[in-house]
């Protein structure tokens, strides 16, 4: 277990295994999503309230877990960095801010186009939506302060702090706006006072989720990679792989 | 099958300008940062090789 | 501490304190030199309670001078403008410190960083959140606040205040080091700020309505307790990083 670690501290090692590893993941992530598009498009039955409306779902629920996932991964590859000094973690944090803040982008705008035949409009004070938003600007916040660094070690740090500290305060902000939602207005519709799914409707959900993890696990370790070559240009070994 | 024609499908029940657009930018989305993801590869290998380049040059 | 070391460490204005004093000596003397500096500084204190008013005048300007409405938003409006005048005060928290040396002093002093650091946001709170505490009720009275929520007013802002300014300094000590941190400190800081925004004004807001306050200064309260535990270590961290990479 410890020389595990240990040998994925270094970049070399660390960029032969996501070379091994990732056509796996990216074949999977087409498969998944292209088997759960064509499912969930074509094949899964109508919801008997919203009609064909709900079939936002298969890209709202995928993206919106993934910006919690992305938060969450960055934070733990944050903490192993701070821990054990690790730079291989900090450059995977860096290369999952961007996608995460595209996933919470992307959830807040499934959304919103769906808010509009369901709720009547484009936007509401929600406290899911509410809460997204919040955390988009606290991916926006991560990916600006390591703008202001620069790609350094301090700014390495300073941002794993940042994230740490936003990972500790997503929950408590989370319920702090779903008490301040009950608080302004009474629930209008709630998404999780419908009857259960039939099988039909959550398997290509599934499908689709677990495709979306594969696509961010495959996009990791292929930027990984990049941020390896970018900061160890100056080493031999990349340096070989030009030839 | 939950649609009858293509029409019917593209049509989503009335929801077509709804539905599209959410499902297009999510994969266009996807599909962005795997080419994004490629071209930086591309653009930092070929830094690599104009850096050996000049290295061996002036060596 | 004998008074003779007290009058040198605020004529250095360094007051590193010596190994030799304890941790609630070093704690008390980080205290009297923020207040020193602060009284050196004069008038400057005031500049919050200024921006609170400002900010508070532009409402009715800008939307409408009907006490009836002025009276609704009033709970959220001087909560939000004490926030931003809490923001806008963080970005010099550790910038003058950072400049003269004073804060490679307190890390090179023997007692742990984030007590010193717990100190010195004590003082920012005192200079800073207490006086917007007490300040706000005069600002509510402009607003036609109902004068039922004004005691609220205070106590929350005491509360929350304090939580402001510990959550804040973690921001500002990961900026110190950045030559233009203030408008990047407001970015990272205000989504940490909404849960005590949130409790904050929702406690005025139900004293206003008469309903009963408590649960939500309750809950001021545990995030107090919650920051007064996490932040001085992030703070101390943050700091160690920007001064020392």
């Amino acid at each position: 277990m410890w020389t595990f670690i240990h040998k994925l501290g270094s970049p070399k090692w660390c960029y032969s295994l996501c070379g091994r590893l990732q056509p796996g993941f990216w074949i999977a992530a087409l498969l998944l999503i292209a088997v759960g598009s064509v499912w969930s498009l074509a094949y899964s039955p109508p919801d008997y309230q919203m009609g064909n409306s709900y079939r936002i779902i298969y890209v709202h629920v995928p993206s919106a877990i993934l910006a919690q996932s992305v938060f969450v991964s960055m934070a733990i590859a944050s903490a192993v960095f701070l821990i054990w000094k690790i730079k291989i973690a900090d450059m995977a944090a860096t290369v999952m801010a961007p996608f995460g803040a595209a996933m919470t982008f992307l959830g807040l705008f499934s959304g919103s186009l769906w808010g509009v035949p369901t709720w009547g409009t484009w936007w509401t004070w929600d406290a899911r939506l509410t809460a997204m938003l919040i955390q988009l600007f606290l991916y926006i916040g991560v990916i600006a302060l390591r703008g202001a660094y620069g790609r350094n070690d301090q700014g390495a740090k300073a941002v794993a702090v940042l994230t740490l500290v936003g990972v500790v305060n997503i929950p408590i902000i989370k319920y702090s706006v779903v008490w301040w939602n009950t608080l302004h207005q009474p629930a209008t519709f709630t998404l999780t006072s419908r009857p259960a799914m039939p099988e039909s409707m959550w398997m290509p959900l599934l499908i689709m989720v677990l495709g979306f993890y594969c696509f961010f696990t495959a996009l990791t370790l292929y930027r990984l990679r990049n941020e390896i070559i970018r900061r160890e240009s100056r080493t031999r070994w990349v340096q070989a792989l030009a030839e | 099958m939950a649609f009858d024609s293509l029409s019917a499908f593209l049509d989503m029940g009335g929801y077509a300008k709804y539905v599209w657009p959410a499902w297009g930018l999510t994969l266009c989305a996807l599909i962005g940062f795997a080419v994004w993801a490629r071209m930086e590869r591309r653009q930092l290998i070929r830094q690599l090789e104009r850096r050996r380049r000049r290295e061996a040059r002036s060596a | 501490m004998t008074r003779g070391a007290l009058n040198q460490s605020r004529t250095d204005a360094v007051g590193a304190p010596s190994a030799t004093v304890g941790l609630v000596g070093a704690c008390a003397a980080q205290v009297r030199r923020e207040l020193a500096v602060a009284r050196r500084r004069g008038g400057e204190w005031l500049n919050p309670l200024i921006f609170l008013a400002l900010v508070t005048m532009l409402f009715p300007l800008g939307i409408s001078p009907q006490p009836d409405l002025l009276a609704t938003i009033a709970p959220g409006l001087l909560w939000v403008a004490a926030l931003l005048a809490m923001l806008l005060s963080l970005d010099a928290l550790f910038r003058s410190d950072h400049a003269d040396g004073s804060l490679e002093q307190m890390m090179l002093a023997p007692q742990p960083l984030a007590a010193l650091c717990l100190a010195k946001v004590a003082v920012h709170w005192l200079l800073t959140g207490v006086p917007l505490a007490l300040f706000a009720p005069l600002l509510g009275v402009m607003l036609s606040l109902p004068t039922a929520g004004s005691l609220t007013l205070i106590a929350s802002l005491l509360l929350g205040s304090a939580t402001l300014s510990l959550i804040g300094a973690i921001g500002a000590a990961l900026t110190v080091g950045l030559p233009r941190g203030g408008v990047l400190l407001s970015l990272l800081i205000l989504p940490l700020y909404i849960p005590v925004l949130i409790f904050g004004a929702g406690a005025v807001q139900a004293a206003v309505q008469g309903g009963f306050a408590g649960p939500a200064l309750a809950l001021l309260g545990a995030m107090l307790a919650l920051a007064l535990v996490g932040a001085p270590f992030a703070i101390a961290g943050a700091l160690r990083i920007s001064i020392h990479g």
